[in-house]
Parts: C-alpha cells; structure tokens; sequence
C-alpha cells in the first residue's frame, strides 16, 4: 500500500473504459469537458452522460476533481474567479455554459446538496418554501404550505419537524439538516439533483435514511452522488463512475464495477488498495 | 536492559522532561495573565479617576440657588390700562418690582453703588421668570406673592461652596446672611441647565441649545453616512470587480479612515461654505462634514462584517438558484447587520464627540437661541463645552463638567444601545 503501487493516471492517454455514453433517455452530456483552476488543470478530457431516473455515483480518491466536475454541472464553478470551465456539457441538449443560459434557471433545474449541511439560518418553513419563493412558483399561501409538507415529507423529516415548522433551521440536529437541505433542494422540483458527499457528516442511521430517501427520489428525479464509501455507492447507484486525477477512468453499471473492474485503477481503489 | 524496561525508562524521562518544561509554561501563563490584569485594572482605576473628578466638579451645576422674595405685583407698574393683553404684559417692567422687593427687604441700603450691587444678587433672568409667572395666571396682578427666583451666579456659588474664591463682597455678604437667616435661600433643581441655549450669565445658561445642535448634526449624519457607507461596501464587497481600480479605491478608504479629523473640516469650509455657498455655523454643513468622517469606518466596518459572513450560506442560496442580488438582500445583509450596526453606532458616537472639524465651519460662535431646523446657526455639545471651559467664571466651570456628564452619558448609551442590537441580531449559524 505505499504510493509506487498507484499506476501514474495522467501519464497514459487513454479511453474511459466501460460505458460512458447512452443511447438513449440522456438526461445531461458532457462532452470533452477540461477544467483549469488559473494554470492548474482539474479535469482532464472527460466525456460522460447521465440517464435519466438513474443515480450515477462518482467514487475515487480525494482531490481527483468529483467535486470540481460535479460543481460545473450547474455551474457553481462560477462563483470561483479563477475557474475556466472547457468542453460541451448539455442539459436535455440546451448548452449549459452558452452565454444566454440563466444560471438562476439552469440552477433551479439542477439542484444540489452540499457536503456540509448549510440551511439558512431561517425558519424551517422559510427554508422549504424560499426556492418557490424566488422562482415566483406560487402566490398562493395554501399552495405553499403543501409543497412544504411534501417536500418535508418526501425527505422524511416531516414527522420531527412539523410541530416546528418556525424552529430555525440551524437547530436541527446535523442528519435533520442534511434532509432539510434535501427537502429545500426539491421543493422545486429540479431535474436534477447533485449531491457532493451528502453523507459524510452524518452517523449511520440517518445515513440509512437518507439513502432510502435517494433511493426513492430516483423516481422523479435524476440524481448525481459523490461518495467516498464503496458500500453507499454500491447501495445507492445504477451506474458508477471512477475518478482519478482528474481523468475518468471508468464508468459501468454499479454491480459490474464492484465485481469486474475493466481497469486495474479501479480495482485497486475499490479493493482498497488506495484511496 | 530488555526492551520494555528501555522504553519504560524512556518514558520516565519524557515525563520528567514534560513535567519540567510543564511548570515553566505554567509561570509564563500565570505571569501574563497577571501583566493583563494589572493592565485592566489600571485602566478601570484611570476611568474611575475621571469620572468622579468629572461628577464631583459637575453635579453642583444641576442644582441651582434661589432666593425667595416678596413681590408686589403692582397694577400700576404692570398694566395701568387695564387691558390684561399679552403684549403689554410681555413689556411691563418686571425687574424693576424685583428691585424695589430687594430694597423694601434691606432698607438700610442707601448708596446708589451698593443699592446696584444689592440688585445683583438675583439673576437678571429673574425678571423673565417673574413674567412668565405672570402670564401663567394674570389674576395675581395686584397681590403680593412670595416667588423663589434664581440667584445671581456668584451667590449661587458662594451658597454651594461657600466664601472661598467668593467674588461677593463684605456687605454683599452681610445681607445674604441675613437672606440665609430669614430662610429667603434654598437650592432646586437647576431646570434651566437643560432648558435654555447658551449665555452669557452662567446662571442663564443650558445645554438645550447644543444639545438640538447635536441631534441634527447626528440626524444628518447618520441619515447620510449609513446608506451611503453601507451601499458603498456592499457594492465594493460584493459586486466590484477585482481589479486595480477597486484596489485603487480601497487603499483610499482606508488612508481616509486615518486623515486628521480636522482636515475634513477644511474640506468643508472650502467645499460646502465657500464653493457651495451653504451658510456657516449650521448643522446641516456640520452634519456634511462628519458624514465625510464617518464613512470610512462605516464602510471599514460594513465590509468586515460582509466578509465574516460564512460561504456555505452563499453557496446556499446560489446553489437554489438566487439570483446574486437576492443573495446579497435576502442572507448575506441580514446577516452581517450586527455588525454593520456596530460599526455605524462606533462613527455616530465618534461623530458626537468630535470638535475639531466642527470649529472649521464656523459652530464655535456664541449663540443663544436653541435652534429650530438644519439651516440655523448651532453649536454642538462638544463645542459647547470647549467655549464653556474657556470662560473665566467659576459657574462655567461646574457646567463644563456637566456637560460632559451628558455627553458622556450619551455615549455611554449609544454604545450600550450597539451592544443590544448586535445581541438582538445575532443569529448563530
Ligand atoms: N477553488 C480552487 N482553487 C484552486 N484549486 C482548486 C480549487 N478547488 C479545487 N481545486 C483543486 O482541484 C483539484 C480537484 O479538487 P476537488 O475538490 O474537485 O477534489 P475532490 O475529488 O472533490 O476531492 P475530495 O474527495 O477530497 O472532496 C484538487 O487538486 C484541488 O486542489
Ligand atoms: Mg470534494
């Protein structure tokens, strides 16, 4: 387990293995993507479609650029001044980095978790129901109070919190959060929902629920997961995708990348050799 | 020596080693805190200092001597026509039945010399307080009333502090013995200290009028400096591009917060009275002036406290789908509130107490009238304080001090109120 047994990525050129692209049902594509922090490339060349209704987890060591591939598909590169974004990535074939897309729209289409659990240090309900708010989604205070209760309810937190709907948000516990966070990001109904390491701060038993909770979402929304656990990307996902160094080493279904790796980088993280 | 032993006694000697450099840790933290301890109470004890000598010279000015005397409110004297009108009894001539009380009281005073220091003994604002009497209730004309009426200053003194210094004189003094005889003294509470403008008669004078002069300078001020220096720094901290002129801007501010205050006053007199033409002395160029002063901090102030706000809510917020702007309004600006809040309440209060800028533009010129809008000529409690502190008479001494109780006490609130609202405000997250 010393580091001359990890295989230099970025000097071998070579094709993704596995299946990286689908005929059909795609829901986002990205095409010759390269990502550069100022000078620094972050991602290397990678081509990869999301179906739609699956849950694509991105598995591989740390600072192999999950995070930075997974933040351009929404844009939330942006934010970073240095950050040059290369390549075609397209949402249900509308470019997302064309000058004339709306970030806010393409953001209220393609939502996201955050590692840390970060609500707003506002009510519960205000916490729920602010994506509707902002998007002009309804006027209506009976209509909102539904899409609170069904956003809360789908992400299994509506049984804790509904006597407290106007707790601050900031009070839940840390897995409560991560599943107000979940319900905030649904309340308006994005196609898409990227979730970078949703997990990670919370202990096993809300991991569980939160995985139940994924696992149920898949059938309305398509889902992208970053995750270092093995196991939560093998109980969670369709198809799994393997980064290192930036580059996309492989992608497959789930049950083939943990029983036949097509790339011995793979097999090495996944059987622990590394990571 | 096995292995084990070895080791044991490899860690006999870190514990020894620990141990020892653990005590001396110990000596140098128990010295620090001793050294901030001596450093705080030093400090407290130097306030403490202050503030009795302050109170202890300025608490006599709250009270005020009165001298009570028996007045006949003569119909012939006040108003021999009968009329009963306002104006007439505005006019009559109150100070003279004042004088002629005074000599019915001490009738062995003959000299015209001593019957004219007789009359000083009571203010020349007596008269005023007689009138007022009068126009409260003129049925009392034609009767005779005991009024308690204020007393010169230099009486007023040597009843407070009694003969040291006294500026009265042997006979002066003989008949206040016999007023303090006859019970005709007492002191009260000195209501004209917060009532009345400036003057020349200590007796007379109050801090009503630069205390107005202070409330629109600080209205101004704060009505301009906090929307100006709160956009400023949201603009600069938020939405600016980073580039050399932001850069460039930046360091200006942060010179600006350290110009002499009263440069900004030169800057005023040149810019506002001369260029401008706006007139001198008034609040509204005093109020332009300090809003100058006070924007740097504010914007310093409004930019830390921008800044402090964590990423993950921005993230939040943009990651829904937030607009930029709507980021900025709807978390990030609640947000750092506290602090901004802080941070402007810190210039209002250095505004408060601030004189040099002020002089420039002309607020330091005697004016007795308390004024009644931006535009009036005004002077401002710290000015005030500087002309009283320059006046010989001891009377103005002890209101010098006054006044810098309220000042003080202003500030004392101000900053209590700043604690309140970042309390109020604060949100954990
Ligand atoms: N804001 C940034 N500025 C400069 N470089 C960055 C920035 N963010 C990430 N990087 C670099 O990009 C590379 C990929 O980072 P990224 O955060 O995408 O990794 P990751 O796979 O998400 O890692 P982890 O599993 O630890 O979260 C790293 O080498 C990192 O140093
Ligand atoms: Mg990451």
């Amino acid at each position: 387990m010393t580091e001359a047994t990890i295989p230099d990525a970025s000097e071998r050129d070579e094709q993704t293995v596995g299946k990286p692209q689908l005929e059909k049902k795609v829901s986002m594509s990205c095409r010759n993507v390269d990502v550069f922090y100022g000078e620094k490339q972050a991602i290397f060349d990678v081509s990869l479609d999301i179906g739609k209704h699956e849950v694509l987890a991105m598995i591989g060591p740390s600072g192999c650029g999950k995070s930075t591939f997974l933040r351009c598909l929404n844009r939330m590169n942006d934010t970073i001044d240095i950050c040059r974004v290369l390549g075609s990535l397209r949402l249900d074939d509308e470019d997302i980095y064309d000058p004339k897309m709306d970030v806010e729209l393409l953001r209220a289409r393609v939502g996201m978790v955050f590692q840390k659990p970060n609500p707003f240090p506002k009510s519960i309900y205000e916490n729920v129901a602010y994506g509707a708010r902002i998007h002009g989604l309804t006027r209506d205070k009976t209509e909102l109070d539904e899409i609170v209760e069904n956003s809360l309810a789908r992400a299994g937190l509506w049984e804790e919190v509904k006597d407290r709907l106007d707790d601050v948000g900031t009070g839940l516990s840390g897995g409560q959060q991560q599943r107000l966070c979940i319900a905030r990001a649904i309340a308006i109904n994005p196609e898409v929902i990227l979730m970078d390491e949703p997990c990670s701060a919370l202990d096993p038993i809300a991991t569980a629920t939160v995985e139940e909770l994924i696992d149920e979402l898949r059938q309305r929304y398509t889902i992208v997961i970053v995750t270092h656990s093995m196991q939560q990307a093998a109980r969670v996902s369709q198809r799994t995708a393997y980064f290192h160094m930036g580059k996309l080493i492989e992608v497959d279904k789930t049950d083939r990348i943990f029983t036949n790796p097509g790339h011995e980088l793979t097999e090495a993280y996944i059987t622990g050799r590394f990571g | 020596m096995s292995k084990l032993q070895k080791a044991a006694i490899k860690r006999r000697d870190i514990r020894e080693a620990v141990e020892q450099s653990l005590r001396a840790r110990k000596r140098r933290s128990w010295r620090f805190r001793l050294v901030g301890l001596v450093a705080v109470l030093t400090g407290l004890l130097l306030l403490a200092i202050m503030f009795t000598s302050i109170a202890s010279k300025g608490y006599s000015a709250f009270e005020r001597t009165e001298v009570l005397l028996d007045i006949d409110l003569e119909e012939a004297v006040i108003d021999p026509e009968k009329t009963r009108s306002e104006e007439v009894l505005m006019r009559a001539d109150y100070t003279g039945l004042i004088k002629t009380s005074l000599r019915k009281l001490f009738p062995q005073v003959k000299k015209r010399k001593q019957k004219r220091a007789l009359y000083r003994l009571v203010s020349t604002g007596a008269g005023d307080q007689l009138r007022d009497r009068v126009l409260q209730d003129p049925s009392i004309i034609g009767s005779r009333v005991s009024v308690w009426l204020i007393a010169d200053d230099d009486l007023d003194q040597y009843y407070k502090h009694g003969d040291s210094q006294s500026r009265l004189k042997d006979y002066q003094l003989q008949w206040v013995a016999q007023l303090n005889a006859d019970q005709r003294l007492r002191t009260a509470f000195n209501s004209t200290f917060f009532t009345a403008g400036d003057s020349r008669e200590p007796e007379l004078a109050g801090i009503r009028g630069a205390l107005t002069g202070s409330f629109f300078v600080i209205l101004i001020t704060l009505g301009l400096s906090l929307p100006l220096g709160v956009s400023a720094a949201i603009y600069l901290e938020e939405f600016a591009p980073r580039n050399r002129w932001t850069d460039l801007i930046e360091v200006n501010i942060n010179n600006l917060a350290a110009v002499p205050s009263i440069v900004f006053g030169l800057l005023g007199l040149a810019v506002f009275i001369n260029f401008m033409g706006l007139p001198r002395s008034a609040p509204l160029v005093g109020g332009l002036v300090l809003t100058l002063m006070t924007l740097p901090t504010i914007i310093i102030a409004s930019r830390a406290a921008l800044k402090s706000v964590p990423p993950s809510i921005r993230e939040a917020a943009l990651g829904m789908g937030a607009s930029k702007t709507q980021m900025v309004f709807q978390h990030v600006l609640p947000l750092a509130m506290p602090g901004m809040l802080t941070g402007t309440i810190i210039g209002m209060a250095q505004a408060l107490g601030e004189t040099a800028p002020l002089l420039m533009i002309g607020m330091v010129a005697f004016i007795a009238d308390v004024p009644t809008g931006p535009l009036d000529s005004a002077t401002v409690l710290p000015v005030q304080i500087y002309l009283w502190a320059d006046s010989p008479e001891r009377a103005f001494m002890e209101r010098t001090s006054a006044a810098i109780l309220v000042l003080l006490a202003f500030l004392v609130l101000m900053n209590l109120l700043a604690i309140w609202l970042r309390r109020k405000f604060e949100r954990r997250w």
